[in-house]
């Protein structure tokens, strides 16, 4: 059932291989196969990048947001995100690499995030897309995560998850009311689901016959659904839904399959795609380089903070031996 | 449903009976996962909203105004942080900080409207758009009545740390007094506040105290903030005349009777801190017309820009 092949000559593996068979979690001091734990690096950093690098184009709405009420949601709403990166980060410190280094890979280009976010933030209605459409597609991606077989990505998953859950109903209740409103707010609604629709199927990432990291990832009970199931998922999820808001989504293949019990739909364009992931996409450049000034920008202040901290350590240990 | 949006091409099974499993929390109506100030709740629901005697209504409206604009322009610099501070930890920290000011500038701008309907920007007839939202997007920079501290630019994180302390150990002093006020609303806001502005005192106190304590560079920062911000902390304690008549009337502070406290406070930081006591004159102000006046830097009606732009655009709009 594992793609290891030492299974059954090493007790540490076997022991390992058993603990996955049963479904059950394995924990930080838990021994674990060398590949496991570069995969998991690989897939929370990622995510955890992923919630700061998205802070950015929602984040740029924040001083323009057009009520105060919708302020406050916008703001509390990218605060989460902070929160989220800073449990993922911090469940990837559990498998020994810290903040800083992950830090580095980001802005140098070393580990990736969701290539979502490298497209633009044009309206305000993007804001209420974001929260339906693109932290939906999160959400169906998440769910399973929950069950996932390291312990501390799963348990900060699930805290995710319910959260994410309130953004997507802030995202899609922002989207109701500006239907409830002018023309011109209606236009702006449909023109960004029309923009975001297909980048949010992209968030699945490619068709299963072309994931080369999937198969392993499912093995190891990182990974729970493929790709096109989640995919099927939110497609069938999301229609019904901008049914009720009154938009359409941009896609003439799009229809109601009663023989599967699913949609089918069009495929998203995968030349965009591997485009926007090999680093061309309309933001790529820009959110790499916000992140890198915030990040060298802030410098100074850490270093004081490590410094001060180090000069009242060693005042407590001063005072402690006298 | 509208005239322009094409109906929905693609029929589709009814939404209840499957696949509905991670929708579910979106379903659900616990409130409390909801930030703080984005509920659809009157925010003074169960406060007596009467205007006290002896206080003149425009007065009263006035004033919360000026303490609205404090909380509403601070708040707007502080969430410019957001993706942008030293560590996630500050990123979180600055935008609660943010997040509270707003809540309390919003609850002063509603009972800036109630006091005195008329100080609310006129929209087009049958615009839903709630005074809070009116008073905050619909007036000139010239209408604003916020100190001139909180408007200017956030600089680096020592600028921002220096200004906060400042603001909020004044405010603080502000809130502690006017929780006593003979208007219910303000009385309840300042008690709220109470709570928020000692965390925010405290937050840049100890940021403070690290910066003069942390680096060679840190320090130097922190000392250039000082000389910065310091001309702009002496309009928080200057009588305005509208402020003298509604601490006569026991509806509000005058802010001079504050001053005294708030530089012990901050000397005792300084002190802490080994940071001599700056000395950098007042910020003059242009014919005597301060913030509370009206008179800004030019600052402000940047800020306003950005801050205005979509809702302008959409005085029908509903958000």
């Amino acid at each position: 059932m594992t793609a290891t092949d030492t299974a059954g000559t090493d007790p540490l593996q076997a022991g390992f291989d058993a603990t996955i068979g049963h479904g059950d979690r394995i924990e930080p001091r838990d021994w674990m196969p060398e590949g496991y734990r570069r995969t998991l690096v690989r897939q929370v950093a990622q995510h955890a990048h992923s919630e700061i690098i998205g802070m950015q184009p929602e984040g740029s709405w924040i001083g323009r947001a057009p009520s105060l009420r919708r302020k406050a949601i916008l703001l509390a709403k990218v605060q989460d995100e902070a929160g989220h990166g800073l449990y993922l980060y911090s469940a990837c410190e559990t498998l020994g690499v810290s903040r800083g280094e992950l830090t580095e890979k980001l802005i140098s280009g070393a580990q990736k995030y969701s290539s979502i976010f490298n497209y633009p933030t044009l309206t305000y209605a993007d804001v209420g897309t974001i929260g339906w459409l693109v932290d939906g597609a999160a959400i169906c991606n998440q769910v399973p995560l929950c069950r996932t077989s390291f312990g501390p990505y799963g348990r900060a998953m699930i805290r995710i998850c319910k959260e994410e859950s309130f953004h997507q109903r802030q995202g899609y209740e922002l989207l109701m009311t500006m239907m409830r409103g002018t023309d011109e707010q209606r236009a702006m609604v449909q023109e960004s689901v029309n923009r975001f629709w297909w980048p949010a199927l992209m968030m699945f990432g490619p068709p299963d016959d072309e994931s080369p990291n999937s198969a392993q990832s499912m093995a190891w009970g990182i990974k729970r659904n493929s790709n096109d199931d989640l995919r099927q998922r939110f497609v069938d999820m999301s229609v019904p839904q901008a049914q009720a808001l009154g938009v359409t989504f941009p896609d003439p293949e799009l229809r109601w399959n009663p023989e599967r019990g699913h949609h089918d739909f069009g495929q998203p364009d995968w030349d965009e795609f591997m485009q926007v992931v090999k680093g061309n996409g309309p933001c790529n450049t820009q959110r790499i380089a916000h992140r890198r000034k915030a990040h060298e920008d802030g410098a100074w202040v850490r270093e004081a903070a490590t410094a001060y901290a180090a000069k009242q350590a060693a005042m407590a240990t001063a005072g402690g031996a006298a | 449903m509208t005239d322009h949006v094409e109906p929905a091409s693609h029929p589709a099974p009814d939404p209840s009976d499957a696949h509905g499993s991670v929708y579910d929390g979106l379903l659900g109506g616990d409130p409390s996962h909801w930030a703080f100030g984005t509920d659809f709740e009157d925010p003074l629901a169960g406060v007596d909203t009467t205007i006290p005697e002896g206080v003149d209504a425009r007065d009263l409206a006035t004033y919360c105004l000026m303490l609205a604009d404090d909380a509403l322009i601070a708040s707007q610099r502080l969430s410019q942080w957001t993706s942008r501070a030293p560590d996630l930890e500050e990123d979180i920290a600055l935008a609660n900080i943010a997040l509270d000011l707003l809540g309390q500038a919003r609850l002063l701008l509603a009972r800036a409207a109630a006091a005195d309907p008329t100080l609310v920007p006129a929209l087009p007839e049958g615009s839903p758009v709630p005074p809070e939202d009116a008073l905050a997007f619909f007036r000139e920079s010239g209408e604003f009545r916020n100190v001139r501290l909180v408007e200017t630019d956030n600089g680096d994180f020592a600028v921002t740390i220096v200004k906060l302390l400042v603001l909020a150990t004044a405010r603080l002093a502000l809130l502690e007094r006017l929780a006593s006020s003979s208007d219910h609303v303000l009385a309840a806001v300042a008690a709220k506040g109470v709570k928020e502005l000692t965390y925010h005192r405290d937050y840049a106190g100890r940021w403070f105290l690290t910066l003069a304590r942390g680096t060679e560079e840190s320090r130097r920062r922190l000392e250039a903030a000082l000389a910065v911000v310091w001309p702009l902390q002496a309009e928080l304690f200057a009588t305005h005349e509208v402020e003298r008549r509604v601490a006569a009337a026991g509806v509000g502070v005058d802010p001079a009777t504050t001053a005294d406290d708030v530089a012990v406070v901050l000397a005792q930081v300084f002190a802490v801190s080994g940071v001599e006591q700056p000395t950098q004159a007042a910020l003059a102000g242009v014919q005597g017309r301060q913030g509370r006046d009206g008179l800004h830097t030019e600052a402000l009606s940047l800020l306003l820009a950005e801050m205005q732009v979509v809702a302008r655009a959409h005085p029908m709009g509903r958000w």
